[in-house]
């Protein structure tokens, strides 16, 4: 059924008793096509491109417990694409402009918000860096500007720009086509894009091993029994080195747990996304009116989807000083998850050690950006057995090679 | 006439001390002692809010921390603004101002409530099926709206001038919860040798039992509480805290505890910290957290009037108000008929009582019946009247099943106006859970319990949220876990008191029916059965997120939003799991809980920012000879946690006026700069050049005593991390630079690789960055300042070479001097203890005056550094950066062996010719300065995107060159200098320039070693 | 904020310390010969597990010293910590960990 205002008005006439399922939740067949580990936005947006773009259609989702359940449910939802890199630049840039059109492809409004984000400069570094930032997006064709602190007053009148005294702003960079999207409804508006195409999204299905046979891959174990495939493709956020512990081979990831935070529903009180490197803290306003607060990870590894208070108590220090005025707020919610971070802030997409197994992992603390597009790229690698333009300078490879994409060195933490 | 709604006596308010508030600018009037709620009731307001979605007029639901209605705004618009303050939890305070939330223009007309009649439209999920058409309106009509509409309070304009403390503490017991579980176990552990702590939310002990008193031990409850308060503060070792609520239960037993300090008070010492945070460590816990009284989802559930049975009785019992003055009840259980006979005794009329039950038993519901009041069995309230106040309810007798009303039941009229209802009680398991803990459906008492705890997280539950449900059983579950934590940990108490006791509750029955059927079928007709009151999510909308394939509870309440409001589904979410259950047809077990998130309740940014505010977010650390510099009017910059002067403007000077004259005055006279805040590591010991021979890419185990030499420092990824110059000090010590925002990392580099990599070295590394103090004097006349300064030290160019350093005396200190030069021109870094650093300072630029001495900045530095192609780290670098990148092989020794990130310097992509190099740019107008962080591209093309080819690193206006120089790093660069790029700038035009040797002055080194 | 025995000076909270991640690499001396791919795994490449993990702390505002724990990533709780150069006290069999 297509979501409309006339369906929903249809709907509201037959006393909403004939809206069908958004996706089924069949039992697992014997073999399928493409198996994709993982009901998380990526792995969602990956079975919805196969099927789209690629005519793949015999394919599993496989989740372990409810679909965008990690941190496709957990981020504090900022996209933008002004990445230093020129490879990841496009591939943020691809998955910026699928957002611009997500909500009319899926027909599901993901209630992308393209209200802008704001990266603070608090010193002569950050200035320089942030610059370099810019005029590289402005080269590879990212709308990206460089703002001088009473612009950024302009901008955002709710920001202090004293900085508490401590952190003064002293410019940001802003991306206007930046934004916010409704986190929940990219997963559910994939999964019901995916499941109208005929893909399986099997949820309560954990994979518990692999069928390799001469370092080919075969299927998968599951908690609801073997299922073949002749490509899998792996997108597990959080468990990545667990499931690559399975498949044999090892990654270079670190868990962390990463913390967010929203405060009690306001009125609207601030109308963009401000991030501040420097301070560690990130800040915008839901649709409902929460403050969404987002931080650094902790320092250790850890699968607990919990993070510590001290984190929590150093976040929001750095938002009272930028926000003074927020001090009487209160924080309703925190939660945690746990992020896949590779050495160089970079994703990891491509080919693994297992001939048929296609990894994508290491998205650290910025994946949601990059949903639409990691999912693109990523049905793209699998349909054609070989790795996208764009995710080539991201395969496991670069390790070896030395070819690393530094996104932390200069332009900052990667959310 | 004031306060109508006050009983004539009882309650625990202070009727001596009337307080003064406003609610949406009417003056009223209360007690010390009341709630704003209670005072509201006080003075029969019962509209108070308005709901999230629909705008429904709401009014007073609980009494405690699962209100999710009774939200204002207090003092709005002053520094003390609280948005979403909750009346239930808020202490009253002569001249509060309170405001009515989300509602325009009032609450009683509230142009918000046409939502309401085109609430069959939103139902949940409707955002995502809709305003999707055209593409650009989400962002400029649909959204905007939506915002205006959502939200509840306005968020604070003006920063809150109170402040806030913090608190760590240590202890053996941490009991969360005063009441009769709480209190039973202190009472044991205060008996102990066990450092013991006591917290609970309200201003006074007892919990429940203030509300209904019992006899406990033969006295009454209230005599107990005193008792057992006593025995608690004469006990040394026990810490008892009251307006105190345990937030969040982190690993390893740490528990934050959240405590309103001045909140009470109307005008607080300034002394006083308006909050605190605690954050204990707890050898064990025992949760006593109490329980949450369920509403019952029946029809239109919602309006002002309709109330928790148990909220009533506290208005009453606690508050000496009544809620209401005729009082229809629906309940489902035996304890709802205590609160019922509360309503009685405050003379609160009860023309009758709907028991869901069929055959309602128990003792307190033999007491109602035996006063009178007609119980009418097997009946539900299926339609309340009074859109801004109930006045009046609908009352029909349900089918056997309890899904519809009997059949051809006709619903009679009861007038009302309050209508208090009891699902049951649900255990407060949050604390439980955020310490691991799981849960276990229990079938008879329709609740989870806990169950298996995490063993990183000792802990034992007590009282109504371990289950124990009657005051008897609470009394010993408090004493039975105080022994079995006593025991864990192997303190027994001495002489514990026997467990205190009450009459136990003789067993009865209970009905669960998750949806209390009204007149029509769900989802037709207007009635509305709320389970989230203030995200306004319907028994409906439950349902029908099921129907759309929501089959997680997570899934369920994101959908829905049910448990997300600001109670955080204390009041909504069990019953939201009975209708999932029954949805799905699965039992409550297999549906589970959403996970518990911190915090327990709502808690201030302030009080978890605490003092970390200000000045104080991040330590500031300045150099001996700050004072002067803020005396001579220095501009700082911020340099890692340093403040360093970026340049000091004379009189109405710019930046680049100040700049350009530092920079010609050292170039002709003589500079002085605070390097102070370089970091300085001692490496000593026998094995300390060996030890350097591997941290540095070059040799410096052959270094002799006396000289200085620049060094390389690499990640193991070969990748730049550090530079400075080392000096020897004697044969076994080293004295090694930092750059100034490495000092902490490069001495944890070096300890790591030290401590687990050759723990065999002897080596010890000691930070002195803080025990010297440097000023660096550069120029032509640096040497003559410093000959009138130094009598013990020849400090001729053939006696003092560069790359040298001396032991001496400076300005009557004891110094080390350093011919080292990041300048290009002679220069003298003189190191004294820290404690002479100024007097050192003060001393240079009085006998240099003469020399017309010229202090400079960073940014001076700079500039003269690139003049020179010296880079800076961080700069120059950015960790994607490999000596040779840089042109350094020079410093890669490949003679020695090896050293950290040696190997990764010949991985495959380390030799590729397109690596981005340093290299010098000129451009093609002089005059012309490029933007630090300009792009460059070779190929140039009408727009972008374009491919780059590198980008600036350091430009600067050059006083030396007469022109602008620029470093940058540029795509085979090394091969190709002397290329044209071009830099296509953001307003369109195009600057031009040419790469060169980033040696740009005094290229043989002339002035530096002269 | 984690309570770590450190065995130098007792038991501190976690801001005390510095993570220095999986415990027990010995950097490769003779590295000249090895592969791009073996270097690699040595640079970069971690067990990460999910379960027990024998990792190091720094005590860096206490003794300054380094040793190692032994903790489940999953539970947060940690079994044992040790001196560098000391076995892990606790064995793969125990606890049914990964190590």
């Amino acid at each position: 059924m297509r979501y409309s205002a006339f369906s929903l008005l249809r709907n509201t006439l037959s006393h909403h008793k004939n809206w069908p399922q958004m996706w089924d939740n069949p039992d697992p067949l014997p073999e399928y096509d493409v198996i994709i580990i993982g009901g998380g936005g990526h792995g969602l947006a990956t079975a919805y491109y196969l099927a789209s773009q690629h005519g793949i259609t015999n394919v599993a989702v496989l989740e372990k417990a409810w679909i965008g359940g990690g941190n496709t449910g957990r981020n504090t939802t900022i996209v933008r694409s002004n990445y230093l890199w020129d490879e990841s630049a496009k591939l943020y840039e691809t998955a910026l402009k699928l957002w611009e059109n997500l909500s009319q492809e899926l027909n599901y409004n993901v209630m992308f918000s393209q209200r802008g984000v704001m990266n603070l400069c608090h010193n002569v570094h950050d200035v320089r860096e942030t610059k370099r930032r810019v005029n590289a997006n402005r080269l590879n064709g990212i709308d990206s500007e460089f703002l001088d602190a009473q612009q950024v007053k302009e901008f955002c009148p709710a920001i202090d720009l004293r900085g508490g005294g401590r952190y003064p702003v002293m410019g940001a960079s802003l991306q206007r086509r930046g934004g916010t999207a409704r986190h929940d409804a990219v997963a559910w508006g994939y999964a019901r894009g995916a499941a109208k195409r005929g893909v399986h999204i099997i949820q309560n299905c954990p994979v518990t091993g692999f069928d390799i046979e001469g370092g080919v891959i075969k299927g998968v174990q599951t908690a609801k029994g073997a299922i073949k495939a002749k490509r899998v493709g792996m997108v597990v956020a959080g468990h990545s080195s667990v499931l690559a512990n399975m498949a044999g081979f090892k990654l270079p990831l670190h868990c962390r747990p990463l913390q967010a935070l929203v405060s009690e529903p306001v009125k609207p009180a601030i109308d963009c996304v401000v991030m501040s490197n420097a301070v560690h803290a990130y800040i915008s306003q839901s649709d409902k009116g929460e403050l969404v607060i987002g931080a650094g990870t902790d320092a250790y590894c850890s699968y607990g989807q919990r993070g510590s208070m001290h984190n929590t108590e150093g976040t929001l220090a750095a938002i009272c000083e930028m926000f003074p005025q927020f001090r009487r707020m209160k924080m309703l919610r925190a939660w945690g998850g746990i992020v896949d971070t590779c050495p160089d802030a970079s994703p990891i997409i491509g080919h693994t050690p297992v001939k048929g197994l296609y990894i994508n992992c290491g998205w650290g603390t910025g994946g949601f950006k990059a949903t639409p597009g990691s999912g693109f790229v990523f049905a793209d690698t699998i349909a054609n057995e070989r790795p996208h333009p764009l995710a080539e300078p991201f395969a496991l490879s670069r390790f070896s090679t030395g070819y690393l994409i530094g996104e932390h060195g200069a332009a900052g933490v990667a959310h | 006439m004031a306060q109508k709604y006050r009983l004539p006596d009882g309650g625990r308010v202070n009727r001596e001390q009337p307080l003064r508030f406003t609610f949406d600018g009417k003056t009223y009037e209360g007690f010390e002692g009341d709630t704003l709620a209670s005072a509201l009731i006080a003075n029969g307001v019962r509209l108070v809010g308005r709901s999230f979605k629909y705008h429904r007029p709401r009014g007073i639901i609980t009494s405690g921390v699962d209100e999710p209605n009774a939200l204002v705004d207090l003092y709005s618009g002053t520094s003390k603004h609280e948005a979403d303050a909750r009346t239930t939890m808020v202490e009253l305070v002569d001249g509060m101002d309170a405001k009515s939330i989300n509602n325009y223009p009032s609450l009683s007309f509230d142009v918000g409530a046409v939502n309401s009649i085109f609430s069959k439209f939103f139902v949940s999920g409707f955002y995502y099926k809709t305003f999707m058409w055209p593409t650009a309106a989400w962002l400029k009509v649909y959204e905007p709206f939506i915002r205006k509409a959502a939200g509840l309070g306005h968020a604070p304009t003006v920063p809150d001038t109170d402040h806030y403390e913090k608190h760590y503490g240590y202890c053996d017991v941490l009991i969360i919860g005063a009441g009769p579980a709480g209190l039973a176990a202190a009472r044991v552990a205060a008996r102990s040798k066990a450092r013991v702590w006591l917290v609970d939310d309200q201003s006074e002990f007892g919990g429940h039992l203030l509300t209904r008193g019992q006899t406990i031990d033969g006295m009454d409850s209230d005599a107990w509480i005193v008792q057992v308060r006593a025995e608690l503060e004469a006990a040394p070792n026990v810490t008892i805290k009251t307006r105190a609520q345990a937030i969040s239960y982190f690993d390893m037993n740490y528990v934050a505890i959240w405590e309103k300090v001045t909140n009470h008070m109307a005008n607080p010492p300034a002394s006083m910290p308006r909050e605190r945070l605690y954050r204990i460590r707890a050898g064990q816990v025992i949760i006593a957290t109490g329980s949450h009284e369920r509403p019952l989802v029946f029809a239109d559930n919602d309006r002002p009037g309709a109330m928790l049975a148990g909220a009533a009785e506290t208005y009453i019992k606690r508050y000496g108000v009544k809620p209401g003055k005729r009082a229809v009840a629906m309940v489902n259980n035996d304890y709802a008929y205590g609160s019922i006979l509360a309503l009685l005794d405050a003379g609160v009329e009860v023309p009758l009582v709907c028991d869901l039950r069929e055959e309602p038993d128990g003792a307190l519901t033999q007491a109602v019946k035996d006063r009178g009041v007609p119980i009418k069995a097997g009946h539900a309230v299926v339609g309340v009247k009074g859109a801004k106040g109930v006045n009046g309810v609908k009352i029909a007798k349900l089918s056997e099943d309890g899904k519809s009303m009997a059949a051809g039941e006709k619903p009679i009229h009861q007038a009302c106006d309050l209508l208090v209802h009891s699902a049951g009680w649900t255990p407060a398991v949050h604390a439980h859970c955020m310490a691991r803990g799981k849960l276990t459906w229990s079938q008879d008492m329709s609740c989870f319990l806990p169950s298996e705890g995490s063993d990183a997280n000792p802990n034992a539950s007590a009282g109504n949220c371990a289950g124990q449900m009657d005051l008897a059983a609470a009394l010993q579950g408090g004493h039975a876990a105080a022994l079995q934590v006593l025991d864990a940990l192997g303190m027994p108490a001495e002489g514990a008191p026997a467990a205190s006791k009450a009459e136990s509750d003789a067993p009865s029955s209970s009905r669960i029916l998750w949806i209390v059927p009204g007149e029509k079928e769900l989802g037709y007709g207007s009635a509305k059965h709320f389970i989230d009151f203030q995200n306004d999510s319907t028994a409906f909308d439950l349902k029908l997120a099921v129907r759309e394939g929501m089959h997680s509870i997570e899934h369920v309440k994101r959908y829905t939003t049910t448990g997300m409001a600001t109670d955080q589904g204390k009041l909504a979410n069990l019953n939201a799991i009975g209708i999932v259950s029954e949805a799905l047809g699965v039992e409550p077990q297999k549906v589970g809980t959403t996970t518990y998130r911190l915090p327990y309740t709502p808690t201030t940014f302030g009080v978890i920012a605490g003092r970390d505010i200000d000045d104080l977010l991040d330590p500031a650390r300045q150099t001996a000879m700050h004072p002067w510099h803020v005396d001579n009017g220095a501009v700082f910059e911020d340099v890692g946690q340093w403040k360093r002067p970026w340049y000091f403007p004379k009189k109405g000077e710019s930046m680049h006026k100040a700049v350009l004259r530092e920079s010609a005055a050292l170039r002709e006279h003589v500079g002085i700069l605070d390097a102070s805040t370089l970091g300085k590591i001692v490496v000593k010991g026998p094995d300390a050049g060996a030890f350097l021979d591997l941290v540095y890419t070059n040799k410096f185990s052959s270094l002799k005593p006396g000289k200085c030499r620049y060094g390389l420092m690499l990640n193991e990824d070969g990748m730049i991390l550090d530079d400075g110059v080392t000096s020897r000090i004697s044969e076994d010590e080293f004295y090694m630079t930092t750059t100034t925002g490495n000092a902490a990392p490069v001495l944890d580099h070096l300890e790591e690789y030290l401590q687990t990599e050759w723990p065999h070295m002897q080596v010890y590394l000691t930070s002195v960055t803080e025990q010297w103090a440097t000023a660096t004097i550069a120029g032509p006349k640096a040497r003559d300042l410093l000959t009138e300064l130094c009598p013990d030290v020849d400090l001729s160019a053939e006696a003092f070479g560069f790359m040298e350093w001396r032991e001496g005396t400076v300005a009557d200190c004891p110094a080390r001097i350093f011919r080292i030069s990041f300048t290009g021109d002679v220069s003298f870094e003189i190191n004294v203890p820290s404690d002479y650093g100024l007097h050192l300072w003060t001393t240079l630029m009085q006998v240099g005056r003469k020399y017309s001495i010229t202090p400079y900045g960073t940014e001076t530095m700079h500039v003269l550094r690139a003049e020179k192609g010296f880079i800076i780290v961080g700069q120059e670098t950015d960790g994607s950066v490999m000596p040779f990148d840089l042109d350094m092989n020079w410093i890669v020794s490949k003679k020695k062996g090896d050293f950290i990130g040696r190997r990764s310097l010949y991985r495959a992509d380390m030799s590729k010719p397109d690596r981005k190099q340093l290299v010098g740019i000129k451009t093609v107008d002089p005059s012309v300065v490029l933007e630090e962080g300009a792009q460059l591209v070779r190929d140039l093309k009408d727009k972008p995107p374009m491919d780059m080819v590198g980008h600036v690193t350091s430009s600067y206006e050059s006083p030396a060159c007469g022109r602008s120089i620029a470093l940058g790093l540029v795509k085979g660069g090394l091969a190709a200098v002397g290329e044209t790029l071009f830099s296509p700038q953001a307003d369109g035009t195009v600057i031009e320039l040419q790469t060169c040797s980033p040696v740009f002055f005094d290229p043989e080194g002339t002035r530096q070693n002269g | 904020m984690l309570l770590i025995e450190c065995p130098h000076c007792g038991p501190r909270n976690e801001s005390e310390f510095h993570y220095g991640d999986q415990a027990h690499i010995a950097r490769p001396e003779h590295n000249e010969g090895m592969s791009d791919q073996e270097w690699a795994e040595y640079v970069y490449l971690r067990e990460n597990p999910k379960g027990l993990f024998r990792e190091r702390w720094c005590h860096t505002a206490g003794c300054g010293r380094w040793f190692n724990a032994v903790r489940d990533t999953v539970s947060s709780r940690i079994m044992a910590t040790y001196k560098t150069g000391e076995e892990a006290p606790i064995g793969a069999d125990q606890e049914g960990g990964q190590l």
